[in-house]
């Protein structure tokens, strides 16, 4: 720090440089707590929105009479932990339910949501969150190929066991050039959660009464 | 005197965060599988650089040498969880498409490079500039990796751009070869590598041909390009 300016002989001592660090820290986390407390609230927000935008592409809107995040029911997941289903509702009687499945892709988790009508037919499927190669794997996004459209209507008995697959290994779906292990993935992924579904239908279905979800 | 245009040069060019720095060059191979992807990581950083470097400048009156590597660490941690909360919370749309490229920046070392080298050591106007300047240099750099790893890798050229940057800008999106089944090992990493080899050969064989061009007086016949 020589700038040709007579400097203050305190700066050298280590009390100044612990001070400075101290309060460089504290003047850094004091910001940080500021822009959190000012972002939290629209944060949230915006992840709610979110939420509801891909639950809207995967339930339509004629299907339900009530708020898709309001009292959503927690259920054993495929993989044994909780998962958070949504419950699309016409008078009282659930019409479509919504959660999210998971797929191994080439690069990490594939996180889909799927929806699917009180008979188990596939509503739609909208990958979440993926990390997988750009230009390659990431056609399973929808406004890069509609490959991942080609769910709907789907259900498990339509294909077969046999089809649910990539054509590459026997089944219906195609894979993508240069690129099969992510579609593998989500085909994987959204015929678990039909299996699931399948196994867990009656409890999906059951409407709960008003008063028990609001004592939870 | 501040001489903006040496900092201009140097930044765009001579002194180019990549190809003469070497800086930042983990976030950089990894997202430079596109140009679009290359932008985005570049917008992102232009703004982070100029707000570190305003900054630093601000407090290079009483950071001191013995301290300053982590107090500079830790102003540009802040500075970029900060840009991260604010840009998820007020411009959402923009976060969900820059928003993978903003923790890179923290482990960019381009912009701890600026700190030390320029903003610690320059007035306020003049470090704000160098890091527009370095800003911009690093996304000519980006978007001309990501061009042509891209073009070599899908045989496209800005591809999503719409997605970053708005319909408005959907023109830029080129097929440049139909058909092509793509060379991947172009758009993994090693494929970067690779491609910032021959840009980097590229730039030294520019530097040469205006060296030799220019005769110079001897006493400055030492101006070696930088590594």
């Amino acid at each position: 720090m020589t700038k040709g300016v007579l400097v203050p002989s305190y700066r050298s001592r280590v009390a100044y440089q612990a001070m400075l660090l101290g309060g460089m820290a504290t003047l850094a986390s004091a910001t940080l707590v500021l822009g959190d407390l000012e972002t939290r609230g629209a944060i949230a927000e915006r992840r709610a929105e979110d939420l509801k935008a891909s639950l809207s592409q995967v339930v339509p809107e004629q299907l339900h009479d009530n708020d898709l995040l309001d009292a959503p029911l927690t259920a054993e997941g495929p993989d044994g932990k909780p998962l958070t289903v949504y419950r699309a509702e016409t008078k009282g009687q659930v019409s479509a339910v919504a959660f999210e499945v998971v797929g191994q892709g080439y690069a990490g988790t594939i996180t889909c949501i799927m929806g699917l009508d009180r008979n188990g037919n596939v509503l739609g499927v909208r990958v979440i969150a993926h990390a997988e190669t750009p230009g390659l794997g990431d056609k399973i996004e929808p406004a890069k190929d509609d490959w991942i459209n080609r769910f709907n209507g789907r259900s498990l008995t339509d294909p077969d066991t046999a089809g649910w697959a990539v054509k590459k290994d026997g089944g219906i779906f195609d894979q993508f050039s240069g690129a099969t292990i992510t579609p593998r993935a989500v085909v994987n992924a959204v015929h678990g959660g039909l299996t699931w579904f399948e196994a867990n239908r009656a409890r999906l279905l059951q409407p709960e009464p008003i008063t028990e979800v609001a004592a939870q | 005197m501040i001489d903006y245009a040496r900092i201009a040069r140097d930044g765009l060019w001579d002194n180019n965060v990549v190809f003469a720095q070497l800086l930042a060059l983990c976030p950089l191979l990894a997202v430079t599988g596109t140009a679009t992807n290359g932008l985005g990581l570049g917008l992102a950083s232009l703004f982070v650089l100029v707000v570190a470097n305003l900054v630093v400048s601000l407090f290079r009156g009483i950071i001191t040498p013995e301290v300053r590597i982590p107090v500079f660490i830790l102003l540009i941690a802040a500075i970029v969880t900060l840009v991260d909360m604010m840009m998820n919370a007020w411009l959402h749309e923009l976060h969900k498409v820059l928003g993978l490229f903003i923790p890179l920046i923290v482990t960019n070392c381009a912009i701890l490079g600026r700190a030390e080298a320029f903003a610690s050591r320059q007035p306020v106007r003049a470090a704000i500039f160098d890091g527009l300047m370095m800003g911009i240099g690093f996304i000519i750099a980006l978007v001309t990796l990501g061009a042509a790893r891209e073009i070599v890798g899908s045989g496209t050229l800005f591809a999503n751009a719409a997605l970053l940057l708005g319909d408005g800008f959907r023109f830029l999106e080129l097929t440049l070869i139909p058909d092509y089944r793509g060379f991947l090992l172009m758009i993994l990493p090693p494929g970067g590598f690779l491609m910032m080899g021959f840009l980097m050969a590229g730039k030294r064989i520019i530097d040469a041909r205006r060296v030799a061009r220019t005769p110079r007086p001897l006493a400055s016949a030492s101006a070696a390009p930088a590594t």
